[in-house]
């Protein structure tokens, strides 16, 4: 089954030899599913993320009302203007429970995550977008996938591969730092590379541990025996991981050590949030830039935020509830804390362009989907939740553009995306949110 | 006239036949009764077996008990177990590894092998020194296999996986030229193994019931442990079941009656009222230091300690009943926690010093007036009686409160100018029919908690308003929250709903209809001794409802997980 030599005879090789030999193969986690892009080298690889803001935007403030290029940034999407040209902009598509319950601050995420309804106000419904699209690209770089939230909160996490296996976030700035760029680092452009021998020897300890657990499976009922699949297949990932890190890193031109950043104290005030959102994005773009990871999911408030600002009575949340709407017709405080989210977004963006990386950017090579869980988060409604993308995926995005879903299935950017990511998958959602169809404008 | 002294005679002992029937019938009928009253334990159907994941507690305590309290596990971050029928402990049967999180587990697992063979350590830890410290040495390294399998397993290790760990602590050591190297090699994969970081019930045909199943002694043991002391079995718990002790009743009775008089008991309790308060869910707590001074990040990180002292004070060390934890005014103070109480704590007390403290009675509910339980249940810059009301529902009373409906029209609470309590301002969840429903059952408890700010410090004013701390109580008119607290003292659904939440957080599932008849009787039990909680822990742990398991099925995939529509 397995195409891996045993590491267990790999290691019984090296015994007594003093130099390790690195006989691993070339195994096929470092082609991605259609093949075509070789990480050793030559074509710079394509990146994919998410990045999640929760309760929406004033929509009558803040929609554009031009539509395609050179849309009106207006409201609380102003912060963006630096930023525009990469950025497009999706209002007006549909996303339908099908008679299931809108639970509120949570439906929407699995409406355009997982592209169906959940069923259960707390669990995601099935695998999230970033874990199929980490199925095809995310095997070639040290880590699968990358999670962090600004919250501070280790439970916020909108990445699974089902209901209950949800993949967990660093939550701190400083324990992303570590994680990537602590000792285990290896310079992509270090000119020598030693393979280290402790890599090897975790990995024979995982294969047998792999192998000797095989027994514990037969005597688990079915749903048990489905969770240590989960246990196997996170087993084997992590022996893919290991097997790379003992293969001599492509060179990853853009690649740059970030500082570490001072630790964040814990809190939800907006401006703790904003400090952990722009220190982790740092590392993030600089772990993108050395090939660390291509997949990632950053959390810069969570849905139903707890986002507070000093002298405030109640957090973001309450407000979008009880804060009153001015003249204009929309809530101030609540505009507010959209522009700080709106603000971060935009650093996340310009962040990741202003690395240099071949004939382009990084964001070039990137491409984000970031969303909201409400269109209006006051009457939790779920037609037009916002959605925008970033950069280019290769020159495989168009961007600077405003599409106007006219009541389609918001599912139909999630499929855009996954097709300019490779996937070959013909359709994507469940129920009234499946959809074969892409949006064509923004395809390249 | 034989004829008469026989028909006497028959007529005798006919009518002695008839009163020993008689008798006989009433005490079946009695016996009958009794089954379903005090004496009898009701049978109970059981349910599958589990697959547990540690939570961080668990896994910190088995870490602990395999190689002493030395370790430190404090950056060890773990992922979030979800919750499940109110209860972690439930969430950790369901959740699937993820390769993040094994990629967390992994970590933990070399950095505590790693604290486990330096210097610092190893002398203390292992049970044997090698013959020389840059090579193998197989016979010390099975000794310490062997000894931490046990522990961290909950089981002797197979001769099997005896020579996988040693051949792996083998092959590392030679390869690294260290011996420690290659014991901490071995032990991280131990403590990758989904047999350490999952705790696997597993059945075996019961002998005293043929065709039916029951949970083999390891398993006992382990369900034993996480229940009473949140930790994987100790070794006298592993030799009962390696004995056979724990397929006896009085073997059980006799471990059980160990493990409540050991100090670690307090650790299984904190567990279990951890999980059944979510205080998981209120970590970090913060509060608007502009709007609530005193509450400072000392009073956020120490607020929950209080509230799980006053619960072993009050159920473990004092063993009061349970339904007084609603009423006592005794508490525990902090220089933190004093600021919020207005109590001044001596200024020599150290800083993590605990001093007992009695509020005024007139305005305690026990726990619901401990500060965890008030500020968790609030907003950042103002108090809550519909979470408050929510809380005490659906925790204490096992009551489920629906989530608010996604189409409330918020214009009609918009306008809360002149509005100065919060009792005026939530008059429209009242009006409103589509909100009374619900409402109704959450703000008025809620309300009589109001004399408690958002930051749990003592108010009779709201914005220059007196309130008003009077209202309904499922039918009980009520004034203040002491008297809140009596209701909730007797409240028919308390003790019953205590009862089910720590049989399903020891068995790690929700109880099913076959397990009602034993929950019932159980309460009810609970309920005539007093309420003290020791007790119920002996009874529930004693019970054979609580090993009480059916063989899992082959064919059913778990409900939760995701099907095609």
């Amino acid at each position: 089954m397995s195409k891996f030599p045993d590491r267990r005879m790999v290691l019984r090789g090296t015994l007594g030899g003093g130099a390790i030999t690195v006989g691993v193969p070339f195994l096929e986690c470092f082609l991605n599913a259609g093949g075509t892009a070789l990480a050793n080298g030559r074509p710079i690889p394509t990146r994919f993320g998410t990045w999640f803001w929760g309760l929406g935007t004033n929509k009558e403030h803040s929609t554009p009302l031009k539509v395609g290029a050179g849309y009106d940034l207006r409201g609380e999407l102003k912060p963006l203007a630096a930023v525009q040209k990469h950025i497009n902009y999706f209002s007006g598509y549909a996303s339908d429970t099908d008679g299931r319950p809108n639970f509120v601050h949570h439906s929407g995420v699995g409406l355009l995550r997982c592209g169906r309804a959940p069923s259960d106000s707390k669990a995601l419904p099935s695998e999230t977008i970033d874990v199929t699209i980490a199925d095809l690209i995310g095997g070639a770089s040290r880590f699968r996938s990358m999670e962090m939230t600004a919250t501070g909160d280790r439970s916020h996490s909108y990445s699974a591969r089902g209901p209950s296996a949800v993949n967990p976030p660093e939550a701190s700035a400083v324990g992303l730092y570590k994680r990537v760029f602590g000792p285990e680092f290896q310079d992509p452009n270090s000119p020598t590379f030693t393979p280290n021998p402790e890599l090897m020897l975790r990995q024979s300890v995982l294969s047998a541990v792999r192998e000797d657990s095989k027994r514990l499976e037969q005597r688990l009922g079915a749903a048990d025996r489905a969770r240590m699949d989960e246990y196997y297949t996170s087993v084997r990932a992590a022996e893919k991981r290991l097997a790379l890190m003992l293969q001599k890193p492509p060179p990853a031109q853009a690649c740059f050590h970030p500082v570490q950043p001072r630790a964040v104290p814990d809190g939800t005030n907006w401006d703790l949030v904003g400090e952990r959102h722009k220190a982790m994005t740092d590392i993030l773009v600089a772990a993108l830039a050395c090939n660390q990871t291509r997949v990632f999911n950053m959390i810069y408030s969570w849905s139903g935020s707890n986002t507070t600002k000093q002298g405030l009575s109640t957090n973001h949340h309450t407000l979008t509830h009880e804060e009153p709407k001015n003249a204009e017709g929309y809530q101030t405080l609540h505009a507010w804390f959209v522009e700080r989210a709106m603000e971060a977004w935009a650093y996340f963006v310009a962040r990741l362009a202003s690395v240099r990386e071949g004939d382009g950017t990084l964001l070039d090579h990137t491409l984000v989907y970031a969303h909201s869980e409400h269109d209006t988060a006051q009457s939790h409604s779920l037609d037009g939740i916002p959605m925008m993308t970033a950069g280019r995926a290769g020159g495989r995005i168009r961007t600077g553009l405003h599409v106007s879903g006219a009541d389609k299935p918001a599912s139909q950017v999630g499929l855009t995306l996954m097709r300019a990511m490779g996937s070959s998958a013909v359709g994507w959602g469940h129920g009234s949110m499946k959809t074969t169809q892409v949006v064509g404008e923004i395809l390249a | 006239m034989i004829m008469p002294r026989t028909l006497t005679r028959v007529g005798l002992v006919v009518s002695l036949l008839g009163g020993l029937a008689a008798l006989a019938a009433i005490l079946v009928v009695a016996l009958l009764g009794l089954r379903n009253t005090a004496w009898f334990e009701p049978p109970n159907a059981g349910g599958p077996p589990t697959l547990r994941l540690l939570t961080a507690e668990q896994y910190r305590n088995s870490v602990w008990d395999a190689f002493g309290e030395d370790i430190d596990l404090s950056g060890a971050y773990f992922p979030t177990l979800p919750r499940k029928a109110g209860l972690v402990a439930l969430g950790a049967t369901e959740v699937s590894m993820t390769p993040g999180a094994l990629d967390v587990f992994q970590r933990t697992a070399a950095d505590v092998a790693g604290q486990v063979v330096d210097a610092a350590h190893r002398e203390a830890i292992l049970p044997c020194r090698p013959r020389a410290a840059d090579r193998s040495d197989p016979a010390c390294a099975a000794a310490i296999m062997s000894r931490a399998g046990r522990l961290l397993f909950r089981r002797p290790l197979s001769q099997d996986e005896l020579s996988l760990f040693t051949g792996v602590a083998n092959a590392a050591a030679q390869s690294r030229g260290d011996f420690y190297q290659g014991v901490a090699y071995a032990l991280s994969g131990m403590m990758t193994s989904p047999k350490f970081l999952y705790v696997a019930e597993t059945t075996e045909p019961d002998p005293d019931r043929p065709g039916r199943a029951r949970l083999d002694a390891y398993s006992k043991a382990s369900r034993l442990s996480l229940f009473l002391w949140n930790a994987s079995p100790d070794g006298a718990l592993l030799a009962a079941a390696e004995s056979g002790e724990l397929h006896k009743p009085d073997g059980v009775k006799r471990q059980v009656e160990r493990m409540l008089a050991s100090p670690r008991a307090q650790d299984g309790v904190r567990a279990f009222f951890s999980d059944l308060l979510r205080l998981q869910d209120f970590e970090g707590v913060t509060k608007d230091s502009e709007i609530y001074p005193a509450f400072t990040p000392a009073a956020s990180e120490t607020m929950h300690e209080q509230a799980l002292r006053l619960i072993l004070d009050h159920l473990m060390v004092r063993q009061e009943d349970y339904r007084k934890l609603f009423t006592t005014n005794r508490t525990f103070v902090n220089r933190a926690l004093g600021a919020i109480y207005r109590a001044p704590v001596p200024v020599d007390a150290a800083s993590d010093q605990w001093l007992p403290y009695t509020a005024d009675p007139e305005n305690q509910a026990g726990l619901l007036t401990s500060v965890s339980f008030l500020t968790s249940h609030s907003h950042p810059g103002r108090s809550s009686p519909t979470l408050r009301g929510k809380a005490i529902r659906e925790i204490f009373l096992c009551q489920r409160v629906p989530d608010p409906p996604p189409t409330v029209d918020f214009s009609k609470f918009e306008d809360l100018s002149g509005k100065l309590t919060a009792r005026s301002r939530l008059e429209a969840h009242r009006k409103d029919s589509a909100c009374a429903g619900c409402h109704k059952l959450t703000d008025p408890i809620g309300l009589a908690f109001e004399n408690y700010d958002g930051a749990a410090q003592f108010r009779t004013k709201e914005n220059g308003e007196v309130i008003d701390t009077s209202d309904e109580f499922d039918g009980r008119r009520f004034k203040g929250v002491a008297q809140v607290g009596r209701f909730m003292a007797d409240h028919p659904a308390l003790t019953p709903c205590l009862t089910r939440r720590l049989f399903a957080y020891g068995v790690g599932r929700d109880p099913g209809a076959g397990e009602r008849a034993w929950l019932d009787w159980t309460g009810r039990r609970f309920k005539a001794d007093g309420g003290r909680f020791p007790s119920l822990l002996r009874d529930v742990a004693t019970s054979k409802a609580f090993f009480a398991v059916q063989a899992p099925a082959a064919g059913a995939i778990s409900s939760t997980r995701a099907t095609e529509d």
